[in-house]
């Protein structure tokens, strides 16, 4: 789509800028990268009222426009960009209107660049409630710009600021908000006149940032080096003073401009809230309650369309087996894509309910109340309270949950965090473990009000993330680092979450899920069928020769006899040599050469092996019978002794192999991009695999 | 007098730091010298403390607190 204007949405962390970012966009919005930067971009089309088309990017929230951790740079690097396609022709400061002061220093260091800014002063509604009056027009003259007075959240506005971005000037007019020349003399005129730098706050900022800067060449990095070497530059006390002249200016335009009363309202509510969430006893049995809750919903909720999607595969591979013609084509699309599809799209329900509770914990702001009480806890462990987020995060996937760990400034904590997040059950192990669980752990209730699948489920989560801080533990005396950490953090208002928010949430993360593991989990289904379809040599004539005898047509009944030569022949492919190569090794952990296919397939992704258990048997099984993946096997016979291959044994033991291994290309991929190097990806694989092994080793040896 | 020493309740008013990094950062975040603080709550562990500076919320731990000098 081609856009006529490009404009930028920019603001403070919890100022509804993700909300408007909906709002104006619908669901006409996809995620892309920042050139050179693994930070997503989020960036969608909406309609202006004068016909055009414009281009919106929600940048990361940022509380200034100094790069204090990874997200942060982003800003200002798209921002100052003058050769980056991402350069926005507008940018629209959200700003929370209860919280004035504050986001008025990032929207002034934006201002000071001189790009034509609109300013949307959201949370209205919620200033009035507080009785906070705001003097917008006094606003907007002071500050040179239009103001859009906005409730996100109720609609308000909306079309207004659209009109304002119609409308907007192609060039800044608002004047200097402070004189930033005070702050280098000398060294802002030396590089606006070396670098052509129109303007002396780009210029400063070029000081601060010039290392991170990609457009930058190398030559003019060192320059810029050499140039704060001469004039004897400090950062960081420019930094701080720059700040305290942006809050003098600020706090002369809310004198003139904002009445505010002593005590707000909205805020003691909060207050009184959080004496009982973050209450010394309350808090943590809140906390595990909460938990305990969202995955027993998981469970209970998504049982329905579950049971809905798989019957509906069920009913379009009886429809297709019919109009198709028997033969391998039929047989790659019935047994290999179809079989590896559904047992991906059954987990739909369950990977949207995640995300919505997710969402929740975060619009509400219960999160950041989360890593509040859980600070001095983790960094026992070696982690920071921050590191509760992405670890939480972690249960839905390790892939977010690693780029989350760019909040975290501290080197080693944030190390520590991307080594041991993928211990924690992310939302891929699910179908492996309510797989496995309806096998074998009996669906009876608990004491009148609970599930015992999913206590056991529930068990699962908890062992997870105990492991994850037990790891944890161990990687804080391995890395040794001099860095120090600091934990300095909002913590908002309680609000109700935004139920449109939680909507995209789940419709977003579900399709990207459908998208990206669909991909691959088809892929892996293909080459799987063949691989298991085919085999080396004339084995598989040899066998059909060798059932096609009379004797055995006499003894056996023709169904028998098809089982047996399919068995047979998958035996004999390229799979089951594949896994025969690999009995040996993992015969101690009680899997048989078709869980060793499966774990091979599931390197790729985790939840491939359920995909591949479908593809293994119905290559396998009676074409006739349609089965569920679970009923095929849960029928499962061991050939020698007759007995199920899934024990309670087998099952547990799998359960902890998935627990541990890092069978996710994804985050390897992630992991590898946020540290820059193999060495990371690399020990994590490693310290997984043994873990996995060995574990799974235990778990069966003692419970056979 | 630094923040970390004030109780639940209490107030101060800022008037330096005695860490230039940190200092940034909590300028950043409008906690600057001449602002009233005040501690809300402490963390269920003792450590972080909130408090209130610029009209919201602010969590930090007692380590960063004791860098705020109040007068």
């Amino acid at each position: 789509m081609k856009a006529d204007i490009r404009v930028a949405l920019a603001g403070n962390p919890n100022t509804g800028k993700s909300s408007l970012f909906n709002v104006l966009t619908g669901l006409n919005q996809k995620i892309g990268n920042f050139p050179g930067v693994t930070v997503d971009k989020k960036m969608g089309f909406m309609q202006l009222p004068d016909g055009r088309q414009a281009e919106v990017v929600d940048l990361p929230g940022t509380y200034s426009l100094y790069p204090k951790s990874k997200d942060e740079s982003i800003v200002f690097s798209v921002l100052a960009d003058k050769i980056d396609t991402a350069r926005p022709d507008l940018v629209v400061v959200v700003l929370d209107a209860t919280n004035l002061k504050r986001n008025l220093l990032l929207y002034t260091q934006i201002a000071d660049l001189k790009i034509p800014v609109i300013i949307a002063l959201n949370m209205m509604d919620m200033a009035r409630t507080s009785a906070i009056q705001i003097d917008v027009e006094q606003f907007s003259k002071k500050l040179g710009v239009p103001v859009v007075p906005m409730a996100v959240r109720k609609g308000e506005g909306v079309t207004e600021l659209k009109q304002a971005i119609a409308y907007a000037n192609k060039v800044a007019l608002q004047p200097d908000s402070i004189d930033v020349n005070v702050f280098a003399p000398g060294l802002i005129g030396q590089i606006s006149n070396e670098l052509q730098v129109d303007n002396p706050y780009l210029a400063l900022q070029l000081a601060h940032q010039h290392e991170h800067l990609r457009y930058l060449s190398a030559e003019q990095s060192e320059r810029i080096e050499t140039l704060e070497q001469e004039h004897a530059f400090h950062s960081q006390k420019a930094q701080a003073a720059e700040t305290v002249a942006r809050y003098n200016f600020i706090n002369d335009l809310l004198y003139d401009t904002v009445k505010t009363p002593e005590a707000a309202q909205h805020e003691s509510f909060s207050n009184r809230i959080d004496h009982i969430l973050t209450h010394k006893v309350w808090g943590f049995i809140i906390f595990m309650g909460i938990l305990l809750f969202i995955f027993q919903s998981i469970f209970a909720w998504s049982s329905y369309p579950m049971d809905l999607i798989e019957a509906s595969f069920v009913w379009a591979e009886d429809v297709m087996r019919n109009l198709l013609p028997e033969g391998p084509l039929a047989s790659l699309l019935i047994d290999g894509v179809l079989a590896g599809l559904s047992g991906v799209l059954v987990f739909i329900p369950q990977i949207a309910i995640l995300f919505a509770f997710i969402s929740i914990l975060e619009d509400t702001g219960y999160m950041s109340r989360v890593t509040f009480m859980m600070d001095k806890l983790m960094r026992k462990v070696g982690l920071s309270g921050k590191s509760v987020v992405p670890l939480i995060g972690g249960f839905a996937c390790a892939v977010p949950s690693i780029m989350g760990t760019r909040t975290i400034e501290n080197w080693k904590d944030r190390m520590i965090t991307i080594m041991v997040t993928p211990l924690v059950a992310c939302s891929a192990r699910l179908p492996v473990y309510t797989l496995l669980i309806a096998l074998v752990v009996p669906d009876k209730s608990v004491w009148g009000i609970f599930n015992m699948q999913g206590l056991v489920l529930t068990a699962i989560y908890v062992f997870s993330l105990v492991s994850a801080i037990i790891v944890a533990f161990v990687l804080k005396f391995i890395l040794k680092v001099r860095e120090r950490g600091y934990f300095i953090m909002e913590l908002p208002v309680y609000r109700m979450p935004r139920w449109k928010n939680v909507i995209f949430a789940m419709y977003d993360r579900s399709k990207a899920f459908v998208i990206q593991a669909g991909k691959v989990i088809i892929a892996v289904s293909i080459v799987l069928w063949v691989l298991a379809s085919y085999g080396p040599g004339n084995k598989f004539e040899q066998i059909e020769q060798k059932y096609s005898s009379t004797e055995f047509k006499i003894t056996n009944s023709p169904e028998e006899l098809n089982r047996v030569i399919a068995s047979e022949k998958l035996e004999s492919s390229y799979a089951g040599m594949l896994g025969h190569a690999i009995e040996p090794v993992i015969k101690p952990l009680g899997y048989d050469w078709k869980i060793g296919i499966a774990i091979i397939t599931s390197f790729a992704a985790r939840e491939v092996f359920v995909g591949t258990m479908a593809t293994i048997y119905s290559v396998e099984g009676d074409t006739d019978d349609i089965q569920s993946v679970q009923q095929k096997m849960g029928n499962a016979r061991n050939p020698e002794t007759g007995l199920p291959v899934f024990t309670l044994a087998t099952a547990f033991s799998l359960m902890m192999f998935y627990a541990f291994a890092m069978q996710c290309a994804s985050t390897v991929a992630v992991v590898y991009r946020e540290t820059k190097s193999w060495k990371w990806p690399a020990i994590q694989f490693a310290y997984m695999a043994v873990l996995a092994y060995g574990v799974a080793f235990i778990t069966y040896q003692l419970l056979k | 007098m630094d923040l970390s020493q004030l109780e639940v309740g209490q107030t101060g008013i800022v008037k330096e730091f005695t860490d230039l990094e940190m200092s940034v950062k909590l300028m950043e975040m409008g906690c600057l010298p001449g602002e009233t603080v005040k501690v809300t709550r402490v963390a269920p562990l003792g450590d972080p403390i909130a408090i209130t500076v610029s009209g919201y919320q602010l969590s930090l731990r007692k380590l960063e607190a004791s860098t705020i000098i109040l007068q």
